[in-house]
């Protein structure tokens, strides 16, 4: 299991990578994936018990990235897993590539498709009844955008969950507090997300959502008995590359060269720092 | 006090069916449900998720017999789908079980989405379809889930026409590697003549040969086209074909196409809109073979749904034995017609 450290490292490591097949392909959601990859590095280093080697085992835990736009996020790091080769990335957005702009099931390692939000809390409650009716002790997680919570369907599934007390479930909810058409305090407030999930019947935390250890402490294990977890992950959009944080515009900006080797060159320098230097 | 409403069939029809040996069988719903028991006595894997349709879903008895492979989620369709493509990736074989109007229109991206893109072998089961709900309206009819489904990959569409062929597809549903979609009516229906084929998805059933003209119905309205063939036997000395199409998707070409070769003039006949469904699927089939043959496709028009029971519908657009023999009988271009 890697250490802080190393998560630190990989932290960076992942953005210049995410940066880097999005820059190749032209297109992605840069700045939802900057805010989750952290909660997606914690979840597969310390927390999610599958491997390459598990991922068919009906016993592995499971991941739902609701969030499908997010994709180049989840990319990278299971790449890093070793589901697939790094090179394969190269191919995001080809033509005849599996790596499309969000989660699909050609992919080793992804467990749903998804892409149109609201789908992965219900999906989620299901895999979580499945291990109760199998009585196997898999636990399943679902990532969730805050903008996303306007779609009702989550609610749905928020009520599901609680009805049948599924503490084998936790969402974790990417708190950027922006989506593409600006703050989401704004669009569509989804605060207090904490008092929702609360009333709905969920064992709820707040986290930093850029804090590892924080997060890893958060995940490590069901919040409360008998009732599903809400971990609410205050993250920024576009974290870790300075002109990206905080501005919608980045929702699915693209870097030109120069943002590019200006990105790069932070991150690099952010490396250095730790000591650390780029594969 | 009002007048009694009136039944499916007519008199007429009821003596031609009498004539032909015809046995009234069950609500294909009822039958649904039984196999779905038999099936998860023997397979604890098999589940039955609901959206508050137990009761319209005749699965009272299996959630009382097997609680542990009953699921309720509640009035929440897109959920119920969600849920059902979850357990799926769990291990289990799921029917999630919803009234076909809500399933097939509110949860119609969860469907796309969840079950067939995703590749969840689950069984999506809509009851009370088309118009069996009837005076309840148009929110209640599903008279589109024909043309949402065939539009969307990697899902079979199926529509029995009596109780053994819902036996049949409740089984292929069971083992089948690919989502399906089983679509059943309230109605208690007459069970056909056994005809040619086993049941197979992708296959239709000759269940009467005949050469004048071919009626190609599925669902609820294969005994319709059966009773006027008869009837045309009977007072016109047409042999008419009529082919039972259970799967509207994949659609057995084979026999759409040898009853446009064979015949030259074939009805269609659907419980849903004449935009989309079995007719103008057989349609396209014909025309791009470079095949032509009269042809009327007789289902719902697109226009506010007329009121009133199914029969009452039924009646009105002309899904019935009078309407079907009229049909043929002023199909323009069918060999032997006067204009």
């Amino acid at each position: 299991m890697p250490t802080d450290r190393e998560l630190a490292l990989k932290s960076i490591i992942y953005r210049r990578e995410l940066l880097r097949i999005i820059k190749n392909a032209g297109a992605g959601h840069t700045g939802g994936s900057l805010s989750c990859i952290d909660i997606i590095s914690v979840l597969y280093n310390r927390i999610l018990r599958v491997s390459p080697a598990t991922i068919s085992d009906p016993d592995r835990d499971r991941y739902v990235q609701s969030k499908g736009h997010s994709v180049e996020a989840l990319y990278v790091v299971l790449a890093d897993m070793g589901f697939f080769p790094r090179q394969l990335l190269d191919t995001l957005g080809r033509a005849g590539s599996h790596f499309v702009g969000h989660p699909t099931r050609k992919v080793p390692g992804i467990e749903h498709n998804t892409g149109a939000l609201g789908h992965g809390m219900p999906v989620a409650v299901g895999m979580a009844l499945g291990a109760r009716l199998r009585k196997s002790a898999f636990r399943t997680f679902v990532l969730v955008g805050d903008g996303e919570l306007a779609e009702g369907s989550n609610w749905e599934a928020a009520m599901a969950a609680s009805h049948y007390r599924l503490d084998s479930l936790t969402a974790v909810i990417d708190c950027n507090s922006l989506q593409i058409s600006g703050r989401t305090s704004s669009v569509m407030n989804s605060e207090p997300i904490d008092e929702k999930f609360a009333a709905f019947g969920w064992a709820v935390r707040r986290v930093d959502g850029h804090d590892f250890a924080a997060l890893a402490e958060a995940l490590k294990a069901p919040l409360a008995p008998g009732r599903p977890s809400a971990v609410i992950a205050s993250t920024v959009k576009g974290k870790g590359v300075s002109f990206m944080e905080d501005a919608a515009s980045w929702h699915h900006g693209v870097p030109d060269d120069a943002q590019y080797r200006s990105a790069m060159a932070e991150l690099d320098a952010r490396l250095a720092a730790l000591g650390g230097e780029a594969p | 006090m009002s007048a009694p409403a009136p039944g499916m069939h007519s008199r007429d029809a009821l003596g031609v069916a009498a004539r032909l040996g015809l046995l009234m069988g069950r609500p294909n719903t009822e039958v649904f449900s039984e196999t779905l028991l038999e099936l998860a006595r023997a397979d604890r894997s098999i589940l039955a998720v609901t959206s508050d349709s137990r009761g319209s879903g005749k699965l009272t008895a299996f959630g009382t017999e097997l609680p542990d492979q009953t699921v309720e989620v509640g009035i929440a369709e897109q959920d119920l789908v969600g849920v059902a493509a979850g357990l799926s990736n769990a291990g289990m074989n799921v029917f999630a079980v919803s009234p076909a109007c809500f399933l097939t229109a509110r949860a119609l991206e969860q469907i796309k989405n969840d079950v067939a893109y995703s590749d969840r072998a689950v069984t999506l089961v809509g009851i009370s379809a088309g118009v069996s709900y009837g005076a309840l309206g148009t929110t209640h009819h599903s008279l589109h889930d024909f043309a949402a489904l065939r539009a969307v990959n990697n899902i079979v569409v199926v529509a029995p026409a009596d109780n053994p062929e819902a036996r049949f597809a409740v089984l292929a549903a069971a083992a089948s590697p690919v989502p399906v979609y089983l679509r059943f009516g309230k109605a208690s229906l007459f069970t056909l003549p056994v005809g040619d084929a086993a049941f197979a998805f992708g296959r239709a059933r000759v269940v009467r040969p005949g050469n004048d003209l071919a009626f190609l119905a599925t669902g609820e309205t294969v005994i319709h086209a059966l009773l006027a063939a008869a009837m045309l036997a009977e007072t016109a000395g047409l042999d008419c074909r009529v082919v039972s199409i259970p799967t509207v998707k994949p659609l057995d070409s084979g026999a759409v196409l040898a009853a446009a070769r064979e015949c030259r003039a074939v009805v269609t006949v659907e419980e849903h809109m004449v935009n989309g469904g079995l007719g103008e699927a057989c349609a396209s089939v014909v025309a791009r073979a470079g095949e032509a043959c009269a042809l009327a496709i007789v289902g719902v028009p697109d226009e506010y749904t007329f009121t009133g029971s199914q029969a009452d519908i039924f009646r009105h657009y002309g899904i019935s034995m009078e309407g079907l023999c009229a049909t043929a009988l002023s199909l323009k271009g069918r060999p032997g017609a006067s204009a």
